[in-house]
């Protein structure tokens, strides 16, 4: 796309995509953080996302501000407005992938001792996945690659039914011995966390796809998270 | 007798008629300024009862055609149009249309404002009285009111109508002449930037008479203010060196144009 003819416009629009870019490598940062704090017991690691949630927080505000002045001011049309509208939100889901990230490190607090490993692989699979989902949609969106985003909208599927078999898996652990049920409980928030995650960033692929075509996305998204229906004692 | 001349637009849609009928369709359009060529094989439906607005940068055509729908170039000596003009049925640049009667069914309000150097009741009266609308001077009086009411502006000069249309400020006298050009009766009102020389407040209220009129108008505005096309029109048709680039309902050329010129203009990236 060309330059606008007034160039504090172009500025203005870069402006909330650096502070954009800003707040999606931190996102990710925190979540990484995050996993490593709760699979590795690191409760010093814990504090840092916590406290580092805050300039998450901060970044939002700014690019609202920024992206109501913007709207003040320039009076944005067609693909200006889209970008800025897309940003609000995109900002906004950001910022839940930020507390989601900060609740899990919370946890790690939390739990008294490490955890055993066997109880460990699951979540750090599916924090991977999530990871990944997280830094692809983000290219996606500096990239404008909707068929990038719409992979990633598709993806969140085996997320989900990661999610679900996580939950058996510690069903089955709580069900095998009483004393393990603080532990998973506080695992099942983490994972129920992550897949949380993972629709945020579905979320983003919507947006990135309303950006490029100027339509919302009519298709319903596959959803494979079932655990709200699941129950351990039907067979 | 030919449709224009026969003034049997008067009752306006009949019941039964949708509501966005087209009024005015324009075929392979072409006008020239002597050798310059200024609208290049234009086509374009223009519905009733809803404002189109006509955007682009200057020079590209839009106000050119815009006279085109009433026969306003035909003063200018070396201007020559080809194609088809129809209003209703009628194409008005057959040769037995009367260009006055034409005027009368196809009205224009201006840039500046520009009423006439005589009273407030007169700007009004001057259009019915010419083309013999009133048969009493009570009709004529009847006209008058209607037409001020019509155009918002009835309330604030009841008590003076017997003074100049020029005493008043601007956005009145540019209502003035919106009443003026509504007094005869027309089924079509061009407007050509009608607010550009009013302030914010005035540009409003000539805002919100055009939203009143369009339920009983086919109405068209060049505008050099996006924003206000945008707020007042449901169709847009974006001009663009003569040519007819796009036209679309509103909603949809001002979120999301098709055509990457519509999109660099209207968010501010033409050169």
């Amino acid at each position: 796309m060309s330059d606008h003819i007034v160039k504090a416009y172009d500025q203005d629009i870069a402006q909330l995509k650096t502070m954009l870019a800003e707040m999606g490598g931190l996102a990710e940062e925190q979540l990484d953080k995050a996993v490593s704090a709760l699979t590795r017991h690191d409760r010093e690691l814990a504090d840092q996302v916590i406290k580092g949630d805050e300039r998450l927080d901060i970044l939002e505000r700014q690019i609202e501000e920024k992206a109501i002045l913007t709207i003040a001011k320039r009076q944005p049309m067609a693909l200006d407005l889209r970008e800025i509208m897309v940003a609000i939100r995109i900002a906004s889901d950001i910022e839940r992938i930020g507390d989601l990230a900060k609740n899990t490190a919370k946890r790690t607090l939390a739990i008294q001792e490490p955890l055993p490993r066997k109880l460990s692989i699951g979540l750090s699979r599916m924090a991977a996945m999530a990871q990944a989902q997280l830094k692809d949609i983000l290219d996606a969106f500096i990239r404008k690659d909707e068929e990038k985003a719409m992979a990633v909208w598709r993806a969140d599927e085996d997320l989900d039914a990661l999610f679900n078999s996580i939950f058996r898996e510690l069903l089955t652990y709580m069900m095998e011995d009483p004393r393990n049920i603080t532990l998973c409980t506080h695992l099942l928030f983490g994972a129920k966390n992550l897949e949380r995650i993972g629709d945020h960033t579905t979320n983003i692929a919507e947006n990135i796809y309303f950006l490029v075509y100027g339509k919302t996305i009519t298709e319903g998204r596959p959803k494979k998270d079932i655990t709200s229906s699941m129950n351990p004692m039907e067979k | 007798m030919n449709q224009i001349s026969s003034k049997n637009f008067a009752t306006k849609a009949p019941v039964g008629i949708p509501e966005n009928q087209t009024r005015i369709s324009a075929r392979k359009v072409n006008i020239y300024y002597g050798e310059k060529h200024a609208i290049n094989d234009l086509s374009i439906e223009i519905p009733d009862r809803a404002v189109s607005a006509f955007i682009g940068p200057s020079g590209c055509g839009k106000s050119t055609f815009l006279r085109a729908i009433n026969r306003m170039n035909d003063t200018i000596d070396t201007c020559r149009l080809t194609g088809e003009v129809r209003l209703d049925d009628k194409n008005i640049y057959d040769a037995d249309v009367d260009v006055v009667q034409l005027r009368s069914h196809v009205g224009m309000v201006f840039q500046k404002p520009n009423p006439f150097p005589k009273s407030i009741f007169e700007n009004v009266a001057y259009g019915p009285r010419i083309h013999g609308l009133a048969k009493t001077k009570t009709d004529l009086e009847e006209m008058v009111v209607s037409s001020l009411k019509k155009a918002g502006l009835f309330e604030e000069v009841k008590d003076r109508l017997n003074q100049s249309g020029i005493s008043l400020s601007g956005g009145q006298q540019q209502r003035l002449c919106i009443a003026r050009a509504i007094a005869v009766n027309p089924e079509v009102i061009l407007m050509d930037e009608p607010c550009s020389a009013l302030d914010p407040i005035a540009t409003a209220r000539i805002e919100e008479l055009i939203d009143e009129l369009r339920q009983n108008y086919c109405i068209i505005i060049v505008t050099h203010s996006m924003q206000q096309a945008a707020r007042v029109s449901q169709l847009t048709a974006f001009f663009h060196m003569g040519t007819l680039v796009e036209t679309g309902d509103t909603n949809t050329m001002f979120t999301n144009p098709q055509d990457k010129r519509t999109q660099d203009y209207i968010t501010g990236r033409f050169g």
